[in-house]
């Protein structure tokens, strides 16, 4: 990509898992880590959706957290239009008003105390971007956008349905005029008629103000529909970057094509799929090697030494083995 | 693109959104709440406004009449004829007077000392929930080395170091304040450990974190964000423990360390009437000791029932 | 045609409160027959959940089963005594929830409790009942199941917990099977093998199942028939793959074409403007005709029950009913 949005660029985070310290002397035990995320690199260019998809506990949301600066990665780096996103060193004003963040569950994102004017105006007032009767007005406006009354704004956010408030959620991330926001879960807590309008409406301002989004998610068909390009996680790792729709019809990695096997089919082709075996590994002791190793149908010996590096698909990178025997 | 429908077409008054709310029906609906409230609001009203009910400032000499001394309730006095409605004490002090005072003052130093309590616990308590880590570990074991003394012992021990700080000249004039210090001091615990774990909850809720990516200040985030999603609870603490800083005031001054001789309370008044028992003026004991027992059960019974109002486990 | 293994008819569920009643069940009809998956979809908050829980007499009071009855085998189940009904529950209809831990009491093994319900509900010995047990959770594919069976539940991962609770729901032969949400709290790689164990397990036993999920893709892969609730009634009742392909109900239609699947080529989502109502704020007439994009005149006016149609399906909607369309022509 020659001149992309954000760059991530060996992305690493662990966290501290271990027991209290006088357990730890006690017990005998040494400190344990979590490694949530394992050298992660990808690119999202301007005006793109990127998705990163993976089961639960994969790492999306601590990704999507260190983007934002709420986490500071273990190791790696974060740029953003040629500026480094650092939550340790702090991140500058104007850098912060150009990104976003929207949440997965749209009762825990509005605080209940607030109004819904003053939730929405909050970067507003944070950034001083306006005075305080413009971003009233501002605020109106925005719910206008997002398909709700302006007369919303003397209401709390308990007056409204689930699908409003992701719309309210919607409006505030948009009130600073960032240009890049990431989408954590947007629909997962939404009914399948209200993710429709969710979805329908994302992208409608995604044309409108030319937004890039990270968007995140462990549902393969809302993906799909979403995204330029995807990002494969399985245990913290980015296992497949793919373009779009390619990634369904010729997916490279072994586990992509797992996961695309387990979705259950709402075509009733009646295929009857693989069961796929084994559950995913405890994060603390991954398994050596590829990760998957355990569940993989080619896996070989190699893979249970070696951690497989990204090489080029035909359509994006995976990080396999079986690929370079494969192409051989 | 689809508006929902705006789910209320019109906007109720915030008067009776308030008449309507859950707690109000469920204050409405429970006597127990309904009969506390009246009784703490007669002698809280009683105590706010004595110096208008008052048939006398028991507390300005010229107002005495010794020849009143040890007036029965309801009886006219065989000197100088006047009858009090619950009797006059050895000074001739009308009864119900002193009580209207002593209530006030009594009330003043529970009223500053939950205040001070609060104001503390609430910041320690943030502040901890929100830093993690070392500083609430260490916050934390000073509120439970505290928690396994009894409140009375700190409040004395307060009192006591105080006072050795104290020039004798300022000693009176500021012996409520330190009254007030002592007993919020004993008290704080409670709501920094409350608030603290509710901080905890609140701070991993995505409305903190979205706070958060657009880089607003923490004490922000405490204070504006989090704080109005705790204070449930808190007010809860606060009812309890203004039932309980009034019973550890009446204690210390009847103890002789609390609140001055020239601005008795009813914890004072208490052990006045006490050395009269037992030449048989009960009523200089009696009626103050009431006042204290029902101001004290009725605002405990209202903050359990606040408790269990604001508990949707046992709605 | 056969008798049908549990007939809900005209079910009405009821939580009062002061602001009025609630209605959460509003005439729900529905038959599940002997060895067959029922699917039941809906939105969240359509009265699912409810459904099961009056089933198996598990409503929490204040609220209650105001009107209708619920037959098993013929035989009414819906206001006999909590004694009678603990008896059905567990021997004759076995329940798996959302989340395995509310099922499994985490103070004891697996074995002691697979052990005790089979010797509740089958008279044998220990021995036997402990054989028995083995060889479910080896069936539900519980591997090395004659070690693991002593382990506590904490031992297990959630898709492991998934499985006994199934053995567990199973292991009395019951001949319904009701499973709230059995796989929404798992993984998309683990739901798969789940949803496969509980649909052959119950087919080679004979059990019926009544599977509650708002997820289609597991309607579509798993059941012989479904119901769709929408705000406390019964939307339409067929096929599988009738309804999925061509649903009859305004509501289902919408439903149907607003999920995105992995084949689909359009760009933007088919999407039903609005929500579903509260339960205090049920429109008159058709409770989805806010919604609706085909609404005429009945539709605010007069509640549609469900009328049958060809191929054994139910729709409550007016457009089917050929006298109401004669009287409003211009539709
Ligand atoms: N603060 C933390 N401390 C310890 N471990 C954590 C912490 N946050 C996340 N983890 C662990 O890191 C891993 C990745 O978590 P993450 O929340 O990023 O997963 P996810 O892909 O978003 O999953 P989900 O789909 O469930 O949201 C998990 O194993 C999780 O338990
Ligand atoms: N104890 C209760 N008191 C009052 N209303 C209740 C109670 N339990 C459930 N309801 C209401 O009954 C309706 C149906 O609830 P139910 O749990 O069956 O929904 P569901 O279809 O299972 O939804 P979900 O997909 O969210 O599980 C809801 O609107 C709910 O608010
Ligand atoms: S590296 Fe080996 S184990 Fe990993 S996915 Fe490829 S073949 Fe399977
Ligand atoms: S009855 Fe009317 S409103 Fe209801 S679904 Fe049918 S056409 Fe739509
Ligand atoms: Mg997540
Ligand atoms: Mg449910």
């Amino acid at each position: 990509m020659s001149d992309p949005l954000v760059k991530i660029d060996g992305l690493t985070r662990r966290f501290d898992v271990s027991k209290p310290w006088l357990n730890r002397v006690i017990e005998r035990e040494d400190k344990q880590f979590l490694t949530a995320n394992a050298d992660v690199s990808f690119e999202i260019g301007r005006g793109e959706t990127f998705a990163l998809v993976g089961e639960s506990g994969s790492g999306k949301s601590t990704i999507a957290k260190m983007v934002v600066g709420l986490l500071a990665p273990s190791a790696g780096t974060i740029t953003f239009d040629g500026q480094r996103i650092d939550a340790g060193a702090g991140i500058p004003r104007s850098l912060r008003r150009r990104f976003q963040m929207i949440f997965q569950d749209p009762f825990a994102s509005l605080n209940p105390r607030w109004r819904v004017g003053e939730i929405i105006s909050e970067p507003i007032r944070t950034f001083g971007l306006m005075n305080a009767t413009d971003a009233r007005k501002e605020a109106g406006r925005l719910l206008e956008v997002v398909g709700l009354s302006a007369n919303d704004v003397n209401k709390f956010p308990h007056e409204f349905s689930g699908g409003q408030r992701q719309r309210i959620a919607i409006a505030r991330a948009l009130s600073s005029k960032p240009e890049f926001i990431v989408c954590d879960e947007p629909t997962s807590a939404l009914d399948v008629s209200v993710q429709a309008q969710i979805l329908n409406l994302m992208r409608d301002l995604q044309d409108e103000f030319g937004l890039t989004y990270l968007l995140i998610s462990h549902d393969l068909s809302v993906v799909r529909h979403m995204s330029s390009r995807i990002g494969v996680l399985y245990l913290g790792r980015l296992v497949e970057v793919a373009q779009g729709k390619k990634l369904f019809t010729e997916p490279q990695h072994p586990y992509t094509r797992m996961l695309l096997d387990a979705v259950p089919d709402l075509a009733l082709s009646g295929r009857r799929r693989r069961p796929v075996e084994g559950e995913i590994p405890n994060p603390i002791s991954p398994p050596s090697g590829c990760a998957f190793h355990p569940r993989c149908p080619l896996a070989f010996d190699r893979c249970k030494q070696e951690i497989p590096q990204p090489r080029q698909t035909p359509i994006g990178q995976a990080a396999c083995h079986a690929l370079d025997h494969a192409v051989a | 693109m689809t508006t929902e429908p705006n789910p209320t077409p019109k906007e109720p008054s915030r008067l009776y959104r308030m008449w309507d709310s859950d707690l109000a029906y469920a204050f409405r609906t429970a006597p127990v709440a309904i009969a506390a409230t009246l009784v703490a609001l007669i002698i809280i009203g009683g105590a706010v406004f004595a110096p208008w009910l008052a048939t006398m400032n028991p507390f300005n000499p010229a107002e005495l009449n010794l020849m009143n001394g040890f007036t029965p309730p309801m009886e006219p006095n065989a000197f100088t004829g006047e009858t009090f409605l619950m009797g006059a004490d050895n000074q001739g002090r009308d009864m119900l007077s002193t009580i209207l005072y002593g209530t006030r003052t009594s009330l003043f130093v529970g009223a500053m000392a939950v205040l001070f309590a609060m104001v503390l616990g609430i910041s320690v308590g943030l502040f901890a929930g929100w830093r993690g880590g070392w500083v609430d570990s260490a916050l934390m074991r000073v509120a439970d080395v505290q928690l396994a003394f009894p409140a009375i012992l700190i409040a004395l021990l307060v009192f006591g170091i105080a006072r050795g700080f104290i020039p004798d000249n300022l000693r009176d004039q500021l012996a409520i304040w330190v009254l007030i210090v002592a007993i919020g001091l004993s008290d704080w615990v409670q709501f920094a450990r409350v608030v603290r774990g509710a901080t905890m909850v609140e701070k991993n809720k995505e409305y903190v974190q979205a706070a958060r990516v657009i880089g607003a200040h923490p004490v922000k985030i405490m204070f504006r964000h989090i704080l109005p999603n705790v204070m449930g609870p808190v007010l809860v603490i606060a009812t309890i423990s203004l039932a309980l800083a009034i019973i550890a005031e009446a204690t210390l001054s009847f103890l002789g360390v609390g609140v001055p001789p020239t601005q008795p309370s009813l914890g004072t008044l208490i052990r006045i009437g006490q050395s009269f028992l037992i030449s048989g003026e009960w009523w200089i004991l009696l009626f103050p000791a009431l006042t204290l027992l029902a101001l004290a059960l009725s605002v405990n019974l209202l903050g359990d029932w606040l408790r269990d109002a604001l508990n949707p486990r046992l709605r | 045609m056969a008798e049908p293994l549990l007939s809900v008819r005209d079910l009405v569920v009821e939580f009062p409160t002061r602001r009025g009643i609630l209605r959460a069940l509003d005439r729900v009809s529905f038959d599940i027959m002997p060895g067959e998956v029922l699917g039941m979809v809906g939105e969240s908050g359509a009265g699912k959940s409810i459904t099961g829980a009056a089933i198996i007499g598990l409503i929490e009071p204040p609220g209650r089963i105001a009107s209708g009855e619920i037959r098993l085998k013929g035989q009414r189940i819906d206001n006999i005594t909590p004694e009678a009904m603990r008896k059905i529950r567990g021997k004759r209809i076995g329940m798996v929830f959302q989340d395995p831990l509310t099922s499994l009491n985490p103070l004891y093994t697996v074995a002691q409790q697979l052990i005790e319900t089979i010797r509740t509900h089958i008279d044998c010995s220990e021995a036997e009942a402990r054989k028995r047990a083995v060889a479910l959770l080896d069936r539900v594919g519980i591997p090395a199941a004659a070690r693991r069976i002593d382990d506590y539940p904490h031992h297990f991962s959630g898709g492991m917990r998934q499985r006994v609770v199934i053995a567990l729901a199973l292991c009395a032969e019951p001949e319904l099977v009701i499973a709230d949400e059995p796989t929404t709290a798992l993984d998309v790689s683990v739901q798969s093998q789940i949803i496969e164990v509980l649909k052959d397990i119950c087919a080679e036993r004979g059990a019926a199942v009544m599977l509650i999920t708002h997820d289609m893709g597991v309607i579509a892969e798993t059941a012989d028939r479904v119901a769709v609730l929408y705000a406390g009634r019964m939307a339409e009742v067929g096929p599988v793959r009738e309804v999925i392909t061509e649903a009859m109900h305004p509501y289902t239609a919408g439903l149907m074409s607003s999920i995105p699947t992995l084949t689909q080529e359009s760009d933007r989502l088919v999407q039903i403007p609005g929500a579903m109502p509260r339960l205090n704020a049920i429109p008159t007439g058709c409770a989805f005709n806010p919604r609706c994009a085909k609404a005429f005149g009945p539709c605010t006016v007069e509640r549609p029950e469900l009328i049958a149609q060809e191929g054994g399906r139910q729709v409550a909607c007016w457009l089917y009913d050929e006298a109401k369309r004669r009287e409003v022509p211009h539709v």
